[in-house]
């Protein structure tokens, strides 16, 4: 235990080295990201996630988001509990007809600017799953989506780029 | 023989049926079979319908023989299983909302998937329009002056899969959970119907997508089955190592979230380090993190990389020491112990009489893995279900670290013995026929069944999650622990809500 906290303390963070290309990328989006919200919005970004109906691959890869590789918080980007917390939902999955009360009740409960990212080929367009009778639709069907991510699912990187490109739309 | 295929000697047999026999039975057959399972004779693998028929698949592990049962609904009815046999339960009300076949006696009649939201009814049946609206749902009583409830979900605290937990609680005990699912059901048994074989493992691959390598294999598996083909050697061994992959990056995944659970998330932070080391190795390899539509039936959609000997050998030499490390530091600090050890406790009856599979069951000590049987290539039959047996949080935590361990080594033997060759051998269904399977995903067997046409389209596939005997196994391990262990207890069976939902 001593150890493993001292080799905490002791040992470069990840997102440094290796300083593999991948990586570099990624700390730059996350920069660019973190400077544009803090500009254009005045903060950090504050996300509720919302599985509508999605496989589970797509929450796979946006809890990735929080692993030490790419550790979004240092970018301001911060998951948290409720929809009344939040800016922006990252909506997964075909949005079922089960799903589809509970989707819109979040958005009702989430306050300004209530922006909303549809995540994965199933959130744009119901990927595989389209035209089945218990789906109602893509998220933008149901509710106001500002900016689609696509991607089967989408890797973290693919979610970093989005994010960056939907606070250069909505804060044009 | 055993007594199962003894039981079902004179029913007639279904030929097409590969690799296990399918027999048609009428009611007292049914029932008698129902009944003998329900006695513990044999595990329920699967009970389910096509639209035509109910087919109740079983496995007797002593004279290790399994069977498929196929009953004709008469006037939409068949003679309730779960009357017999408490885990068909949540199977047959499935069946019900989907096909429109009810189970004569059945002790619940309650709808399941069917939320009354689909504007129709039985939609693999003969779908009638219904005008969608909301629909009360009798929660089972808990009755008592002190007992309060507390409803949670379908939207959760987390970034995790929607349901519906209902607690009633005396104080911070819980007395009762039920659960109420169906929230993602996406009907991807009707999607299957009638398309091609290479647009269905599409879709079986994307039914959890946390299991999509062993999901995508137990529906080509199945396949194989139905045509009588096996995947080329090479093939085999490589969908070994994705499997075995797989199964390494939810393990990380879940022994981090868990000890997050338990307020310690310095093992989560290590263990997501490792997962995401597993993901990269994995689209290094085969080009898709989750490894999503790399198999198909015949063989593999595409070939290792390159310098995937070399990827995968440095994962391991990577990720074992680090790994170790998080062993000794899980076994030593006495708060995580303290949360964990003699924490959602399931008893091994339980896990037995609901056939329970994957680290929940093992961990309970029902010993059972698919790849050490019936088993499937490239797995050998020395593979021995590992772990300690007491049943609680702790045990399934070590069921599933012994088991990185040995998929390490498992991977390690794959890529040193990989052999070369062709990757997939061409598909051509000729007949009508038909297959099941039963693979390993990390989180247990999935069962999987597939019809094909003649015109080599998917006539009707199945695809039984391991989630729907842990489920309801959940809701027993739960009671008497407190509230504020339910996300321990929760995460340490970790369910699939989307396979489960179908
Ligand atoms: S986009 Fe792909 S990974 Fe995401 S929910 Fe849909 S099928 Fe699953």
């Amino acid at each position: 235990m001593r150890n493993l906290l001292l080799q905490g303390l002791l040992k470069r963070p990840l997102t440094e080295a290796p300083p593999s290309h991948v990586d570099a990328e990624i700390d730059a989006l996350g920069a660019r990201l973190a400077d544009l919200a803090r500009r254009k919005l005045g903060r950090s970004i504050s996300i509720r996630e919302v599985d509508a109906g999605s496989c589970n691959g797509c929450e796979l890869e946006i809890h990735a988001l929080n692993n030490a590789f790419y550790d979004v918080e240092r970018f301001g980007l911060r998951f948290v509990a409720s929809p009344r917390h939040a800016d922006l939902l990252m909506v997964t999955g075909p949005v079922t007809h089960n799903m589809r009360e509970a989707l819109e009740r979040t958005y009702a409960a989430t306050p300004a600017p209530k922006l909303v990212v549809a995540i994965g080929d199933c959130g744009s367009n119901c990927g595989v799953f389209a035209g089945s009778y218990a789906c109602a639709g893509p998220v933008s069907s149901v509710i106001p989506v500002d900016l689609e991510i696509p991607g089967c699912p989408p890797t973290p990187r693919d979610m970093l780029e989005g994010l960056c490109r939907l606070v250069e739309i909505v804060s044009r | 023989m055993g007594w199962l295929l003894d039981t079902l000697r004179n029913a007639r047999r279904i030929e097409r049926a590969k690799p296990w026999p399918r027999f048609e039975v009428d009611a007292d057959m049914w029932s008698r079979l129902a009944a003998a399972t329900g006695a513990g004779d044999a595990d329920m693998l699967s009970l389910w319908s096509d639209g035509e028929a109910v087919h109740l698949a079983m496995m007797n592990r002593t004279a290790r023989e399994i069977a498929i049962a196929s009953f004709t609904p008469v006037d939409r009815r068949f003679p309730s299983v779960a009357a017999h046999h408490a885990p068909a339960q949540r199977l047959e009300r499935m069946i019900h909302d989907i096909y429109g076949f009810a189970a004569d006696n059945s002790p619940d009649e309650r709808p399941w998937l069917d939320h009354g939201r689909w504007g129709l009814r039985w939609p693999g049946g003969t779908p009638e329009a219904v005008p969608s609206a909301w629909q009360s749902y009798k929660f089972l009583e808990a009755g008592g002056a002190p007992l309060h409830q507390i409803p949670v979900g379908p939207v959760h605290a987390g970034i995790i899969e929607p349901g519906h937990f209902r607690f009633s609680a005396n104080g911070e005990t819980v007395v009762r959970l039920e659960e109420r699912l169906g929230y993602v059901h996406k009907g991807v048994e009707q999607l299957m119907r009638r398309k091609s074989i290479d647009a269905c493992v599409a879709i079986a691959g994307r039914i959890s997508g946390d299991s999509t390598v062993a999901y995508a294999l137990a529906f080509a598996l199945a396949v194989e089955a139905a045509i009588g083909v096996e995947a080329p050697k090479r093939a085999q061994a490589l969908r070994g190592i994705m499997g075995e992959l797989e199964r390494l990056a939810n393990h990380f995944g879940d022994v981090g979230a868990i000890c997050n659970d338990a307020s310690f998330s310095l093992i989560q932070a290590h263990c997501h380090i490792l997962r995401e080391r597993v993901l990269r190795a994995s689209q290094a390899c085969f080009g898709h993190r989750l490894m999503m539509d790399r198999i198909r039936p015949g063989g593999v959609a595409a070939d290792m990389a390159a310098d995937g000997e070399a990827i995968l050998t440095a994962l391991v030499g990577e990720i074992r020491p680090a790994f170790d490390h998080i062993r000794t530091v899980y076994d030593s600090v006495n708060s995580l112990q303290d949360r964990r050890v003699r924490t959602g406790l399931l008893s091994r009856n339980l896990a037995e009489q609901f056939a329970c599979g994957g680290y929940v069951g093992r961990a309970s000590g029902r010993a059972f893995d698919a790849r050490q049987w019936p088993g499937y290539a490239p797995y050998d039959r020395s593979l021995k279900p590992v772990g300690r047996t007491a049943g609680d949080v702790d045990a399934r935590v070590w069921v599933r670290m012994d088991e990185i361990l040995a998929s390490m080594a498992m991977i390690e033997r794959l890529v040193a013995d990989l052999p070369s060759g062709e990757i997939r051998h061409e598909i051509a269904v000729a007949v009508d026929c038909e297959g099941s399977a039963l693979v390993e995903s990390f989180r247990g067997d999935v069962f999987a069944r597939v019809r094909l046409a003649a015109d080599g389209n998917v006539t009707h596939a199945h695809l039984r999650d391991p989630s729907w005997f842990q489920w309801p196994l959940l809701e027993a391990a739960i009671e008497g622990n407190i509230v504020a262990d339910f996300p321990l207890c929760n995460k340490s069976f970790n369910c699939s809500y989307s396979g489960h939902d179908l």
